[in-house]
């Protein structure tokens, strides 16, 4: 396992931001965007890139038509009508330009990364051939040494260098990779700071790590995720049902005697069909993608994202996810009759050589909690560090004569307490026995320390070293478990071990003493009762794990091996991430689902706009429907579709953002849901046909 | 008794009547549905038929024996009116002679296998006695089991985990016959005998009336059809008054029998679902939408009829052209109200002759899908089928792939819930703009404008929904509308059985999650409203324009 020290998060943002000049953050929108997008958006008129979303099309011939019939009979009603159709469509393009556009940023400062290196190829017979990076396949071996880019993703097979992965994630502290284990993997575009390195390419050309990652930024790879097609389907439905009542219309106004004329059919029609949600569905999509991008996760499909708002376990390892990677002294427990000064002088003593984290931390401890030096003095300087072996299970110190003459130990208790039977001493073995199973009961791990000096040797304590949760855990644990998902924390610890642990970290349950085996048994087993399971890894024996998981995030320090079986792989090596990842699964299908919502119910004003003014002259009585007291028939009509149009481009930035989730119940998310965007859904076009009819009356003609 | 009293007192009992039926009955047929055990006469009927009881079937099979048994059904009955004159009890009745022209005849067969039960002959005049009996009686058992049968085969797709078998469809319908159907419509035939309902096989009795001329008066084995007619939500009358006639429906207690009838297999089936789910709640949430549909129409209607605005009506006193006496507004508002919400359409009033807004509140009650409460199990899938797009729009909304009932809702499940929703208004709106666009249709009408319109629509809706009854006032003799009407009915019906057993397939392929805190709760009001406002919005939203020119256009002036 590979552990990462924390950082801020949004410090890590900012630092990728400034290396990849993006300045774009999370969500944020300007309309200047619009602008910019204006173009593309005008390209996209052609009818071909508009065949894949049926309600767009719909309004396309629409527009089409009503343009036909306004140059045959030429009117001021039917020439306003053709331009805002016109632009419903030019919204919806503009609204995917926009949304694709920011993805392009991206790509541009990713494919700078991407230069044609010359890659010194190993033959055979063990020499060196100069091939172009473009040319390498999967299985050749080649030579990079500091200062070159690495020239495709592979694997380190000899060697070990130090390298600059900040092309890739933004991070300027540079890594090592070395042959064998955990951290081999390269990725092509990356530079060698140090050493010489034999790489093994792992991927053909254009398949590449960085070549994925620009295809998904730009959106050229997107597919429909399932929701989105199922969604598209039931528009398709609402479509067709439009479609027929619109249709079916014209018979029945003809044998009432108010024959209407096709420009006003076609209005109606497109006011009708869920055109605010067919326009911003695939904004909605990439801008999901481009969020996930953001946070430096690249998933290889929208269909793990989706997953990931439906994960109902989420497997989190508990050493450097859930706890710091190390553990930690967090308390000193002397025996009786020793003072916990005298115990700290002696426990501080004994670390100040040992580089260890967990020695660092005792030193970091006394200096805390009992006042003493953070660093050696002169004297202490000269002092003989005994290192730790796996012999004798302890390490500690030993000073000189002609200063005091004293000896440190401090490790496990059977040696340490061996050690002071050696010197001569006493042990109570009933007392520090006590201490240390209450020590290893409460899930810490027993240091005992004794001293021999002028006063034979003896034990003077024990020191708790705890694996320290890492600060919010609970509180992020509690959101989840709103959410409706469950934690399960992994380790190898013992299960007394991992259930203070699991306690303290507020997880909902543990699997200790875990094997790979175990871990993917525990995900087989959730899978069965037909629930989602998610979860981080980066070693290669996590590979069939994270392969069999319905969302497996990689660490982008992990094995190529792993993040092949991934479906998402963070660049951050962050393994807390995933909560970030399920958050922006479910916010995406939360904006598909509201704006849908949104869109239907608006159809209700846009009939009490339409119908009175296609029928009242006929059916004096349905007058009385038109509560917005539109000026004229025409304004009605001409208000609605204006509506329709600008409503698109007011969402768009809500489309781009995504719609507020906070982590919550279903049943409240519903309640606030339905409220915002159904109910808001119906009364927001009633006030905004108003509004917009009180300028439309004015235009002459209308 | 004041007349709303009287009304009051009779919904009251109405209520009261299905509240003591719910659980029992409910469960009852939860059980029929769900037990291993057959009864004997059921073991002689598989043997005869040749079927292994045991064996499920896939979505499949299932609907192939649907498809099969409706298609045979249709031939069988439309054979049985064509050979007419050979058949005993015939009284030379028929149009033209002895015989039934092939165009209605064909309607007919349609008619009562869809459970529609859209008449377009006059009973009395064209239909002997053993039509009547061995003909449509039949069908009104047999189809009402089969719309039972697919409701509990998709009931059947969300209880079963990660199979392919949805029960076997000669088992359901079978026990659907022998255990629910036939026992009851036994016992309240004999109770309609009771209250007046003749049952007779003697062509007429003569009458001499007060002006000493003598007049026959038809008669029929009238008890026996009625029962089942209300019970399995058909409607098609024994006489051309339905259940107008005094003969049919004598007083207001067999009028208030009679509703019960309509109401009590549709209603309880909420409480079947329930139970056979295994969470009474959901069926109860059902239960809920359907009551408040149900009470908004009837008290809309009521307002409507007791608050007349028409000169002549005024001058009258009060709305009751088209009405019997006998049973009032009240008994009248009750009776037009459950019939159009279930898919009866039985009628004891004259729809047509309705105020604007309550022959609206009738024809609406179509519009929205028949589902408050619907037919004898189309009432129920076809609600699941609405619950299916209810929970999928706000299952997005709460951030996770939508689950009803612990089964996801993905492509395949919105596509199958997408064109049963689709039928209907695509033959009713496409029906009905056809019709009116024909020269030769303002002359069937009996009114011109806003209320011809009403008519016609009204027509299409009755066929496209299974309901039967008629707004009246258009004759639909005409091979145009015989045909148009027909095939409305006969795709109004098996095109959404077909979807529904494709989406139950669907359903039961799937392993069953259990619902946590981040999934949608199916259980409480707020996924009532939902499902509620569902029905009214996807209907609202398709029909406005067309009800604009009809009904509203009326209700408003």
């Amino acid at each position: 396992m590979t552990t990462t020290e924390e950082r801020p998060t949004s410090e890590r943002r900012d630092r990728h931001a400034r290396r990849t000049g993006r300045t774009v953050g999370a969500g944020a929108f300007s309309p200047g965007q619009l602008w910019r997008s204006l173009p593309v958006a005008l390209r996209k008129l052609d009818p071909r890139t508009q065949l894949r979303n049926p309600v767009m099309v719909v309004v396309w011939v629409g527009s089409a038509l009503v343009t036909v019939l306004a140059v045959v009979q030429p009117s001021v009603f039917a020439w306003w009508i053709a331009v805002w159709l016109w632009s419903t469509v030019l919204f919806a393009n503009l609204a995917e330009a926009v949304a694709e556009g920011r993805g392009k940023a991206q790509a541009e400062s990713l494919r700078r990364t991407r230069t044609e290196a010359v890659a010194r190829r190993l033959t055979a017979a063990g020499a060196e051939e100069p091939v172009p990076g473009t040319e390498l396949r999967i299985g050749d071996r080649v030579v990079v040494e500091a200062g070159e880019v690495i020239p495709g993703d592979g694997d380190v097979v000899e060697g070990i260098a130090t390298v600059d992965e900040s092309a890739i994630t933004g991070e300027s502290a540079p890594v090592i990779r070395e042959s064998g284990g955990d951290r081999s993997s390269v990725t092509g575009g990356t530079t060698v700071l140090s050493d010489r390195i034999v790489v093994q390419i792992t991927t053909e050309p254009g398949e590449s790590f960085v070549d994925r990652m620009i295809a998904l930024v730009e959106g050229a790879s997107r597919q429909k995720t399932p929701n989105e097609i199922a969604l598209t389907i039931l528009l398709s439905a609402l479509t067709v049902i439009f479609l027929l009542a619109v249709v079916a219309l014209q018979p029945m106004a003809g044998y009432a005697g108010a024959q209407q004329s096709l420009v006003v059919l076609t209005a109606l029609l497109v006011c009708l069909i869920p055109t605010t949600i067919g326009a911003l569905l695939s904004a909605i999509g990439i801008a999901g993608m481009d969020r996930l991008v953001q946070r430096n996760v690249l998933a290889t499909s929208g269909r793990a994202v989706e997953a990931a708002g439906d994960v109902d376990t989420l497997l989190l390892d508990k050493t450097g996810t859930i706890t710091h990677g190390n553990r930690r002294a967090t308390e000193l427990m002397p025996v009786a009759g020793v003072p916990v000064a005298e115990l700290a002088a002696a426990a501080r003593l004994s670390s100040l050589a040992d580089q260890t984290p967990e020695g660092r931390s005792i030193v970091a401890l006394c200096a805390a909690e009992h006042g003493l030096p953070g660093g050696a003095d002169a004297r202490e300087a000269v002092a003989e560090f005994v290192p730790f072996t796996a012999q004798t299970r302890m390490s500690g110190i030993d000073i000189p004569d002609q200063h005091d003459g004293r000896q440190v130990r401090k490790g496990a208790a059977a040696s340490v307490v061996a050690w002071v039977a050696e010197q001569g001493g006493t042990v109570d073995d009933a007392e520090v026995g006590d201490l240390t199973d209450g020590i290893g009961r409460q899930g810490g791990t027993p240091l005992v320390v004794a001293q021999r000096d002028g006063n034979g040797a003896r034990v003077l304590g024990v020191i708790r070293l705890s694996d320290v949760v890492k600060p919010g855990m609970a509180e992020r644990f509690a959101a989840m478990r709103a959410m409706g998902i469950r934690t399960v924390m992994i380790t190898g610890d013992n299960p007394l071990t991992a259930r203070a642990i699991a306690g303290e970290a507020g997880v909902d349950d543990y699997l200790a003493e875990a094997t790979p085996e175990d871990k993917m048994a525990l995900i087989r087993e959730e899978q069965e009762g037909g629930r989602l399971v998610a979860m981080t890894g980066d070693g290669t024996n996590d590979a069939p794990a994270l392969a069999q998981a319905d969302v497996g995030v990689a660490m982008n320090t992990g094995t190529a091996a792993a993040k092949e079986a991934a479906n998402m792989v963070d660049l951050d090596s962050d393994p807390t991430k995933l909560i970030e990842v399920v958050e922006i699964g479910k916010q995406l299908l939360i904006t598909r689902g509201a704006l849908t919502t949104f869109s239907i119910a608006n159809d209700l004003a846009k009939y009490f706009a339409i119908l009175p003014a296609m029928f009242a002259a006929l059916y004096p009585a349905l007058g009385t429907l038109n509560i917005m007291r539109l000026a004229t028939p025409q304004s009605a009509i001409l208000s609605a579709v204006i509506f329709n149009a600008l409503i698109i481009v007011a969402l768009i930035p809500l489309a781009l953002r995504g719609v507020r989730y906070r982590p919550t119940s279903a049943a409240k998310l519903l309640r606030r849901n339905l409220l915002v965007y159904g109910l808001g859904g119906v009364v927001t076009p009633f006030v905004g046909i108003f509004l917009i009819d009180l300028l439309v009356r004015l235009i002459p003609g209308i | 008794m004041p007349d709303t009293l009287a009304g009051l007192l009779q919904v009251a009992a109405l209520v009261l009547l299905l509240a003591l039926v719910y659980r029992p009955f409910g469960d009852h047929m939860a059980r029929v549905f769900s037990t291993e055990k057959h009864w004997r006469i059921e073991k002689v009927l598989y043997r005869l038929a040749r079927v292994d009881p045991d064996t499920g079937q896939r979505w499949t099979t299932y609907a192939a024996g649907v498809l099969g048994f409706s298609v045979v059904s249709v031939l069988l009955l439309y054979l049985l009116q064509r050979v007419q004159p050979l058949l005993p009890l015939g009284f030379g009745r028929g149009v033209d002679g002895d015989t039934v022209p092939p165009a209605m005849a064909f309607n007919t067969a349609v008619s009562f296998v869809t459970n529609t039960n859209w008449q377009s002959y006059v009973p009395e005049t064209v239909l002997g006695h053993t039509v009547q009996m061995a003909g449509l009686t039949v069908q009104n058992v047999l189809s009402a089991a089969v719309g039972m049968a697919v409701a509990v085969a998709l009931v059947r797709g969300f209880v079963r985990s990660g199979t392919d078998r949805l029960g076997n469809v000669w088992v359901d319908l079978t026990r659907g016959v022998v255990r629910i159907l036939l026992p009851i419509s036994l016992v309240f035939a004999l109770v309609l005998v009771a209250t007046g309902v003749v049952m007779s096989l003697r062509s007429g009795v003569e009458v001499t009336g007060v002006d000493g001329s003598t007049t026959t008066l038809p008669l029929a084995p009238a008890a026996s059809q009625e029962a089942i007619k209300e019970l399995g939500t058909n409607g098609g009358g024994v006489f051309n008054a339905n259940s107008a006639h005094p003969f049919e429906n004598p007083n207001a207690l067999s009028n208030l029998l009679e509703v019960f009838l309509l109401l009590v297999v549709p209603v309880c089936l909420t409480r079947t679902f329930g139970t056979m789910v295994r969470d009474t709640r959901q069926g109860g949430v059902l239960l809920a939408v359907v009551g408040a549909l149900w009470a908004g129409l009837l008290a809309v209607a009521w307002l409507a009829e007791t608050h007349p605005t028409g000169p002549a009506t005024l001058a009258a006193g009060a709305a009751m052209e088209g009405k019997e006496v006998r049973f009032g507004i009240p008994g009248s508002i009750l009776f037009g109200v459950s019939t159009t919400g279930t898919s009866a359409g039985a009628v004891n009033s004259l729809h047509d002759s309705y105020t604007g807004a309550a022959g609206g509140v009738t024809l609406l009650n179509m519009l929205l899908g028949e589902v408050a409460p619907g037919g004898v199990g189309t009432g129920l899938y076809g609600l699941l089928v609405l619950a299916v797009i209810a929970v999928f729009l706000a299952g997005l909304m709460v951030g996770r792939t939508p689950e009803y009932l612990g089964k996801k809702l993905g492509r395949v499940q919105v596509s199958a819930a997408s064109v049963s929703i689709l039928v209907m208004p695509a033959l009713v709106l496409l029906g009905a703009g056809l019709a009116i666009a024909l020269p030769s249709t303002p002359e069937a009408l009996n009114n011109d404008g806003a209320h011809g319109f009403s008519e016609v629509l009204y027509a299409y809706a009755s066929a496209a929904n299974n309901n039967g009854s008629a707004f009246a006032g258009i004759t639909v003799t005409s091979d145009f509308f015989q045909v148009t009407l027909g095939v409305a009915m006969l795709f109004g019906r098996l095109v959404p059985i077909l979807a529904v057993l494709a989406l139950a397939g669907s359903l039961a392929a799937q392993k069953r999650v259990e619902p946590g805190a981040g999934t949608l709760p199916t259980d409480g009001p707020l996924f009532g409203v939902l499902v509620g406002g569902t029905v009214l919005l996807v209907a609202a939203l398709t029909f406005l324009p067309a009800l604009a020119l009809g009904p509203l256009a009326e209700a408003l002036a």
